[in-house]
């Protein structure tokens, strides 16, 4: 898999807009349509955000995200952190027939993910949590 | 993210532009607050102009709805489109919300 782009940065929301743009403009370069990057940048999204809140439990750290695309194939976005084990498949999820009342306000982040991308791996290597998402490009 | 308000016979039009992602999403929800604090009770948020949506979004919506229930009020949804009405149906917010074509069929529907 051929790496696009790559950037490290402190695992922070002041870095969102930063990253998620890098992400999209990649998206773009391979010719992937609006409706899907849009869907890839929610899923980039909730990834980060998840990792800005929890991976480090108010103690610093980074996030790397990186393209990459397998041509004509695939097109994956990986994220890596150092912080907390986290495996997005061990998160239950919501109930979608509430009601307001009953309706619980977490969970919905992993299962827009897991919902949108084509392809969803997470892989805990070396104290590092590994995220992949991935879309195939073939349409 | 751009906001606008207006009023229409007892009902509150917040038109929401842009995007709402965790960024802006306490904006918006800040926003919702203040408008019930000063009295509003019957909403219609037009999402007509909304490009994008994520679950900061869905969370800042859902606060403001069981908010407005707690104090009899009413929380309705127009103009969903693209990648929002997609995110509306797979969270299961299509079905939990009353969604509309058009900010006058939600004001006027009883």
């Amino acid at each position: 898999m051929e790496v696009l782009s790559t950037i490290r940065v402190p695992a922070k929301l002041d870095h969102l807009h930063a990253l998620i743009d890098m992400v999209s403009n990649c998206a773009k370069e391979q010719g992937l349509g609006e409706k899907r990057i849009n869907e890839i940048e929610i899923a980039a999204e909730e990834a980060l955000v998840n990792i800005f809140h929890y991976a480090y439990q108010g103690q610093g750290g980074d996030v790397e995200i990186s393209c990459k695309v397998e041509r004509g194939r695939t097109f994956t976005i990986e994220i890596i952190d150092s912080g907390m084990p986290f495996d997005p498949f061990s998160v239950s999820e919501p109930d979608t027939t509430l009601d307001v009342a009953e309706r619980q306000i977490g969970g919905i982040g992993v299962f827009l993910i897991k919902k949108l991308m084509d392809e969803v791996t997470y892989q805990r290597d070396n104290n590092k949590n590994i995220l992949t998402l991935t879309v195939d490009l073939k349409t | 993210m751009e906001i606008t308000t207006r009023q229409e016979k007892d009902a509150t039009v917040v038109m929401v532009q842009g995007r709402i992602d965790a960024v802006t999403a306490p904006e918006f929800e800040n926003h919702l607050s203040s408008l019930i604090e000063k009295g509003g009770r019957r909403f219609i948020i037009n999402l007509g102009a909304l490009e994008y949506i994520s679950s900061a979004g869905l969370r800042s919506i859902l606060a403001t709805a069981k908010r407005l229930k707690a104090e009899q009020g009413d929380i309705r949804f127009s103009g969903l489109q693209g990648p929002v009405e997609e995110v509306f149906k797979i969270s299961g917010f299509y079905s939990i919300f009353k969604i509309f074509d058009s900010d006058a069929s939600a004001i006027n529907d009883v």
